[in-house]
């Protein structure tokens, strides 16, 4: 690379960093003040992609002012949206569990994505370029587009405007405080709805203008709600939650290293060609792993003392009433018999909502008992099915050794993974896990010649004795059953004592002589088995694995799953599982914009039970038995 | 001015607070005083909305306000200031001060940045040190004046003398009759008798979650019964 070269990435990464920078802004902005983690934040800078898109098209053509006009106009739109979407939804939802806030918030990137698929179209849409900024300026003997130039000014400018809101605007030091300790401000006679609503707007508009300012860049694409919230939860993570100036910095140095991962391409060293450009997908990832592991609240971010409890906490673990254990007892000797009666496809789904009860409890074990939310659980699942499908496909192992095996292999990526993520907590530790996930991901979707990159692999079936469905739908069966048995036998073990001892008061868990990093540590290599196993039986069940497998969107299923049924009962994952493998089969089989309508399911879920179905079941039973 | 009827309130299904009654009239300086965990705490949170009782009536002005959110409260003029001080430490004083910034209330000479620095001189010195960077005793400083910055008719004091040096507790107890000369009524909480005599009016006597005995100050600073039984440690 020559001077010239470095210079060109240099000033291409500070470009793309402003966008960045003012989506994660915004992120932070709500998190700080709401402490809403707002999954659909990607979805408000698509919406503002798509919105200027159609207002640059018609009327940004003429002159710079009509062109920038509509930029601005696009981020005020996406404001109101999002002033609207706080009134009607957020409001509702500030007092419940902040994982439901979220998804509560998934639930809207569900729904945002069917709006603009119904109102443009599935095509990648490029917008017109900015008048007056079409050209390029020579940047030593290198052509360097002018319209770039410009949004590399952009991004210090609003970093002054929201400094200058933040710090000299009664409004601003409102948000400030309200930030430290919102219930305070309360007191204090600021009404908090009005702060929430205006704070939620304001970050909509910066996540509308960080999309509306890409259209002369980038085409408007349906997918960029999911890589632009991982990339900017990376920069708020990155910079410190809360901290503006620390995501700057932090989108900064992520746009300029991907930026340079992209200009150095392919590289020749030790016979092999490494690609730097394929590097890109997870490099923000490494980053952020790094950054986390040497500073765990980020650049700029504060050590966060201990968090104000919102929600009241869990009540004690007890064991089901025998009742309830003759009608597991039951229910299990229905669904073993069950093949005699029924037709193939009950079978088929039945034996996904094993599969991912199994998952989704796993899942649960990290988020209940041990206290630890993942973002990133489907690693554990796709790390397990690769395994399998890999040893099955390359080295001809049987699929009865890959039961033992593929678990093992997942087992062996969370203890890896784990050793990481125990360091952390709270939301930087969900991150780390997503983080984890999205190189897990990566590497199965580049990695073309070992995995079979983005098409995944193929012609993975059971032997002759498990081929028939009834047969596989019986072993599926036996084996998730013995998962959540196990599972929850460890959960009353002195092992799930312990994790929930810590997760209640790790302070006095560790004054009365407790290593809890070390059973945390134990415990999320435990839950990667338990994943590993429900990921081999999907494979085996599918007879084909692709890297959506262990996307973040299969994460997100199983954090939906778990808190559908409910986070404080062990049989809510079970239910949840159900109740999602079914409505979304029901949904999707029926109608064209089934995304929409699960998103709507769950929002009126989360409204409707804010403690899960399970929790809302028992506690209709304990009300009516007192 | 402040009237308490029958308030209960849980914890969970702990049973914090029986039956507590209470008034306060205008100009009065009311203290509740009780030993650690009899209940202070939270019959303050539940007069600002903070906490929610589950039976009970509250009138401020002769208004309910038990149902209200504690913003609504504040803006009445029920001005709070909580025990853990709970000062914005990234904010300078003088932005903790904007914070608390209601406007003036009829009958009541408004507060500025200006009068309460006359008050507490202090905090005129350091107003642009962030809320984090300041000591405990002017830590408790600036949660009153911040409070007060609300204009408020009525001040609930969460047990202002806790953890402060002596000649600190002096200026508070000064602070309090000026609060009192002002028209202002204050009820406050605590557990030194000492200090509490130094100041209030009248008393109420609250363990375990229920109010044990009601009388002026005076009565029961020579009622050497009721200390011993529910005051003494």
């Amino acid at each position: 690379m020559t001077l010239a070269d470095i210079t060109i990435q240099l000033l291409n990464g500070l470009a793309g960093a402003s966008s960045l920078f003012l989506v994660a802004a915004g992120l932070s902005l709500i998190f700080g003040v709401t402490r809403i983690v707002n999954f659909a934040h990607g979805s408000l800078f698509m919406l503002g992609v798509y919105i200027a898109y159609s207002l640059t098209d018609q009327f940004g053509r003429g002159s710079p002012l009509a062109f920038w006009s509509c930029v601005l106009a696009a981020g005020v739109a996406v404001g109101v949206i999002g002033f609207v979407v706080e009134i009607l939804l957020l409001r509702r939802i500030y007092q419940a569990p902040e994982l439901f806030q979220l998804l509560a918030t998934f639930g809207l990137v569900l729904v945002i994505k069917d709006v603009v698929l119904k109102l443009w179209g599935p095509e990648d849409l490029l917008g017109p370029r900015a008048p007056g900024l079409r050209g390029a300026v020579q940047v030593m003997g290198k052509s360097f587009p002018e319209y770039d130039l410009v949004l590399i000014a952009v991004g210090p400018i609003m970093l002054g405007l929201i400094w200058l809101v933040l710090n000299r605007t009664r409004w601003g030091v409102l948000v400030r405080a309200a930030t430290q300790d919102r219930d305070m401000v309360g007191a204090l006679g600021v009404n908090q709805a009005w702060l929430f609503t205006g704070v939620f707007a304001l970050g909509s508009f910066l996540a509308g203008l960080g999309g509306a300012l890409q259209v002369p860049r980038e085409p408007a694409q349906l997918f960029l709600d999911i890589t632009v919230i991982s990339d900017a939860f990376v920069v708020v993570v990155v910079g410190g939650l809360g901290s503006i100036p620390g995501a700057f910095l932090a989108a900064l140095l992520i746009g300029v290293i991907k930026a340079f991962c992209i200009g150095i391409g392919d590289v020749q060293a030790f016979g092999t060609t490494f690609s730097f450009s394929k590097f890109t997908l997870v490099v923000e990832f490494v980053v952020m792993a790094i950054v986390l592991v040497i500073r765990p609240w980020g650049l700029l971010g504060k050590p966060a003392g201990e968090p104000r409890h919102t929600a009241a906490t869990e009540a004690p673990l007890k064991p089901l009433p025998g009742w309830l254990v003759l009608g597991f007892a039951g229910l299990g000797a229905a669904l073993l018999v069950l093949p005699v009666f029924t037709q193939s496809y009950l079978l088929i789904l039945l034996i996904d909502v094993f599969v991912f009860a199994l998952f989704a409890a796993s899942l649960h074990f990290l988020m209940g008992p041990a206290g630890m939310v993942s973002f990133g659980h489907a690693a554990y699942l796709g790390i397990g099915a690769y395994a399998a499908a890999l040893m099955v496909l390359r080295a001809g192992i049987p699929m009865e050794a890959t039961l033992a095996l593929g678990p093992l292999a997942a087992a062996l990526g969370a203890l890896l993974f784990g050793w990481f993520v125990v360091r952390l907590s709270g939301v930087y530790l969900a991150m780390l896990t997503l983080a984890f996930a999205q190189i897990v991901w990566s590497i199965a979707f580049q990695w073309d010649g070992f995995t079979g990159g983005s098409n995944g692999l193929i012609g993975i079936w059971p032997p002759a004795w498990a081929a028939e469905k009834e047969a596989f739908y019986h072993l599926s069966l036996v084996l998730c059953a013995a998962g959540l048995l196990a599972l929850r036998h460890i959960i009353f073990a002195p092992f799930g004592a312990i994790l929930r001892a810590g997760r209640d008061s790790p302070l006095r868990a560790d004054a009365i002589g407790i290593d809890l990093r070390r059973h945390q540590w134990f415990a999320f290599t435990l839950v990667g088995a338990f994943a590993g196993l429900a990921g081999v039986l999907h494979v085996f069940s599918k007879g084909s694995i692709s890297p959506e497998t262990l996307g973040i969107a299969r994460s997100v299923d199983g954090l939906v799953m778990v808190l559908l049924g409910g986070v404080q009962t062990l049989t809510g994952p079970v239910v949840g599982a159900g109740v999602f493998i079914f409505l979304q089969d029901e949904i999707a089989r029926r109608v064209e914009f089934w995304r929409a309508i699960l998103g709507l399911v769950i929002i009126v879920l989360v409204l409707a039970f804010p403690q899960g179905i399970v929790g809302f079941l028992r506690g209709r039973f304990m009300r009516a038995a007192a | 001015m402040l009237r308490v009827d029958g308030l209960n309130a849980h914890y969970g299904r702990a049973h914090i607070l029986a039956d507590v009654a209470l008034t306060a009239a205008k100009g009065e300086v009311v203290v509740l005083i009780g030993r650690n965990g009899a209940g202070k705490s939270t019959t303050m949170k539940c007069l600002i909305g903070l906490l929610r009782p589950t039976s009970g009536e509250i009138r401020f002005e002769e208004k309910r306000i038990d149902r209200l959110a504690p913003h609504a409260i504040a803006r009445l003029g029920l001005g709070y200031v909580p025990e853990e001080r709970r000062i914005f430490t990234d904010l300078t004083v003088m932005e903790n001060l904007e914070v608390g910034k209601r406007p003036p209330r009829p009958g009541l000479q408004p507060w500025t940045a200006e009068r309460l620095f006359t008050l507490f001189p202090n905090l005129g010195e350091m107003r642009n040190r962030p809320g984090g960077r300041m000591s405990g005793g002017e830590q408790q400083m600036l949660t009153i004046a911040r409070t007060l910055m609300g204009n408020p008719a009525c001040v609930l004091l969460d047990e202002p003398s806790e953890g402060l040096a002596p000649v600190i507790v002096e200026q508070m107890v000064e602070t309090i009759r000026k609060l009192k000369l002002e028209g202002l009524s204050v009820l406050l909480s605590e557990q030194n008798l000492h200090f509490a005599a130094l100041v209030a009016d009248r008393a109420y006597v609250i363990e375990k979650g229920r109010i044990r005995y009601e009388g002026t100050m005076s009565a029961l600073a020579e009622d050497e019964a009721v200390r011993a039984a529910y005051l003494s440690v």
